[in-house]
């Protein structure tokens, strides 16, 4: 029996507002981060679910380069936040307050 | 096989962009401690890049075309070759700005990343300026994105600096998610990523105007966190009050320019159903895209003209300036028509003289005197004339007053709305500008009328930085009175490919 495509797309719509809310509640930066990857990944999802139901590569393809940014921004993001960790012994998003209004 | 050789003449720049970007790694990996032949590579690497611009500039084709296909990945026309000159410009003064900058003196250890990120920079800037195709807009703006989200924190011991990249990163991550998500469905119901074919759909079946709308709006979300329109611009006051006063120049000005220019070309090519013969474009009646603009462009203008006025740090009250500059540029796509999108070319050179002039004089300052709080600022026109003269022009340019470069910038923005029907819209602009005099006034109080406690020894500028400060006023002065070559150049390159 074939899963219909309502499925995928619900489920990645799902996933995106999880992330979504992840990032507006979370307060450890290390699990924002991991937040912003579910909303990328939740993009994936429809890409993948549509290239198979349209029988059209272009999605699947997209996808690859989506999941080499992802991992080349993990990278860079988790640079930054060591940088913030030796100046400030915190992760916490709500004690880096220094820049506001 | 023979079409991707055949494209690559078209990107010459981009090739040449590239190409210097590794030879800044490969020098400072042989030349190890010695930092001093990497500033001039960087000239010469970003006027060779300026030179392939100007040689292909009445190019007009797709690159990178698939063999049963009329369309191609990139689009290489007149209007790409403006921004990414004015690109060039601008990275030409920053590498100047670099060089008499204390604050990257300090982390001289890593000049070479330094320059390398900005080659990454210009490298995204270029691709979102001529992509023609979803998955590579998503790449360029990502590839800004990650080099300009180091960049932000290069000096990485102070915390503010670190908070900046910080920030940035989880913006970024964010609206980069969920223009993701939007390309995702805007791909899904039209079953392509090229925004020429989009078109094509959108024109001729019948697609929900409702899905259409979602992801056009989550797309712009990506878009406008680059160009910091409200309500995606928080990370702005943040990122450029932190970043080295050079990233926070280059932000404003560069990547601004590339992000305006990837939002005129994607609203037109994939909205657009027909020109009329005066030049005004005809949107798809099934997005309300004019409306969705207003609301954003006046949101943005009033937001930050207003959180401006209570700003006590010069790059923080230039932030929010350049946050409202961002609404009146959105003016000139709600026109949309072609002499709007002449209004905003007119402005975005003007812009890029005066926001890197100001910039410039902060740093000047801040060279000296080790902070950019106003209150630090009192009573330096005694003390330093040459710098607070030159700030108040650049002031007075950004209020838009006459005779300077911004009152024409603006004029033209202004007359291309009301020729579009907007007065009430124009209106409202007007009076946000009177609301910016006062907080650019206010920088000239405490320079020239109130007077300091401290005693400051008087300070001048040297030799070469008065040259990049002449090279700066100069224009903001003569382009006020003079302005007709600039006005002849963007209608001389204002061809779309496409429309």
């Amino acid at each position: 029996m074939e899963i219909p495509i309502e499925y995928y797309l619900l489920l990645s719509a799902f996933m995106f507002i999880v992330g979504v809310v992840g990032v507006l509640t979370r307060r450890n930066a290390i699990i924002v981060f991991m937040s912003i990857e579910l909303m990328l990944n939740s993009a994936n999802l429809t890409m993948v679910a549509y290239s198979s139901f349209l029988g059209n590569s272009v999605g699947q393809l997209f996808v690859f380069f989506v999941m080499t940014v992802a991992a080349a921004e993990a990278a860079i993001g988790l640079a930054i936040i060591i940088a913030m960790f030796r100046n400030k012994k915190t992760l916490n998003i709500d004690e880096i307050n220094i820049l506001k209004w | 096989m023979n079409q991707i050789v055949d494209s690559l003449q078209y990107i010459k720049p981009e090739i040449s962009a590239a190409i210097f970007l590794v030879v800044i790694v490969i020098v400072d990996l042989v030349m190890g401690k010695n930092k001093k032949y990497l500033s001039p590579i960087m000239i010469i690497g970003l006027l060779v890049t300026g030179f392939f611009i100007i040689d292909q500039f009445k190019f007009s084709s797709f690159a990178f075309m698939s063999e049963n296909n009329k369309y191609g990945l990139l689009s290489i026309d007149s209007f790409g070759s403006f921004f990414k000159l004015l690109i060039v410009f601008s990275s030409i003064i920053i590498v100047f700005f670099t060089i008499s900058s204390d604050e990257i003196k300090k982390a001289k250890e890593r000049l070479g990343e330094y320059y390398t990120l900005i080659w990454g920079m210009i490298l995204g800037m270029f691709f979102m300026i001529i992509a023609a195709d979803l998955i590579v807009i998503y790449l360029a703006i990502e590839l800004l994105s990650l080099s300009s989200y180091v960049l932000a924190g290069i000096t990485k011991d102070t915390l503010r600096n670190s908070e900046a990249s910080l920030k940035y990163v989880i913006y970024g991550g964010v609206s980069s998610g969920i223009m993701l998500f939007g390309i995702s469905i805007l791909y899904g119901i039209t079953g392509t990523t090229n925004i020429y074919e989009i078109n094509g759909l959108l024109q001729s079946q019948q697609i929900q105007g409702l899905i259409v709308t979602l992801s056009a709006i989550l797309i712009f979300a990506g878009i406008g966190f680059k160009i910091s329109v409200a309500p995606f611009h928080f990370w702005t006051p943040d990122v450029y009050e932190g970043a080295p006063i050079t990233i926070t120049a280059y932000l404003s000005v560069a990547s601004k320019a590339a992000g305006f220019a990837l939002l005129f070309r994607f609203t037109k090519i994939t909205f657009i159903d027909s020109i009329n013969a005066d030049g005004s474009w005809n949107i798809i009646s099934l997005i309300d895209w004019r409306s969705f603009l207003i609301i954003i462009s006046i949101l943005t203008m009033t937001l930050g003209n207003f959180a401006a006025l209570w700003q006590n740090n010069m790059k923080r009250l230039l932030a929010y300036s350049s946050i409202a500059h961002a609404g009146y540029l959105l003016l000139g796509l709600i026109a949309f028509s072609n002499e709007g999108m002449m209004a905003v070319m007119i402005y975005f050179v003007i812009y890029a003289i005066m926001n890197l002039g100001a910039f410039f004089v902060v740093m000047l300052i801040a060279n000296k005197i080790g902070s950019e709080e106003l209150d630090d600022y009192k009573g330096l026109g005694k003390t330093a004339p040459v710098l607070t003269v030159s700030l108040g022009i650049f002031m007075i340019s950004l209020i838009g007053l006459p005779p300077t470069a911004g009152f024409i910038g603006k004029l033209y923005l202004f007359l291309a709305l009301i020729n579009s029907n907007m007065i009430l819209i124009a209106f409202i602009a007007l009076l946000n500008t009177v609301v910016s005099v006062y907080y650019y006034v206010r920088v000239l109080k405490y320079l020239f009328i109130d007077s300091s406690e401290k005693e400051i020894a008087p300070f001048g500028v040297t030799i070469p930085n008065l040259i990049l400060l002449l090279i700066l006023v100069i224009p903001t002065l003569i382009l006020g009175v003079y302005f007709t070559p600039l006005v002849e150049f963007a209608k001389y390159s204002i061809t779309l490919l496409g429309f």
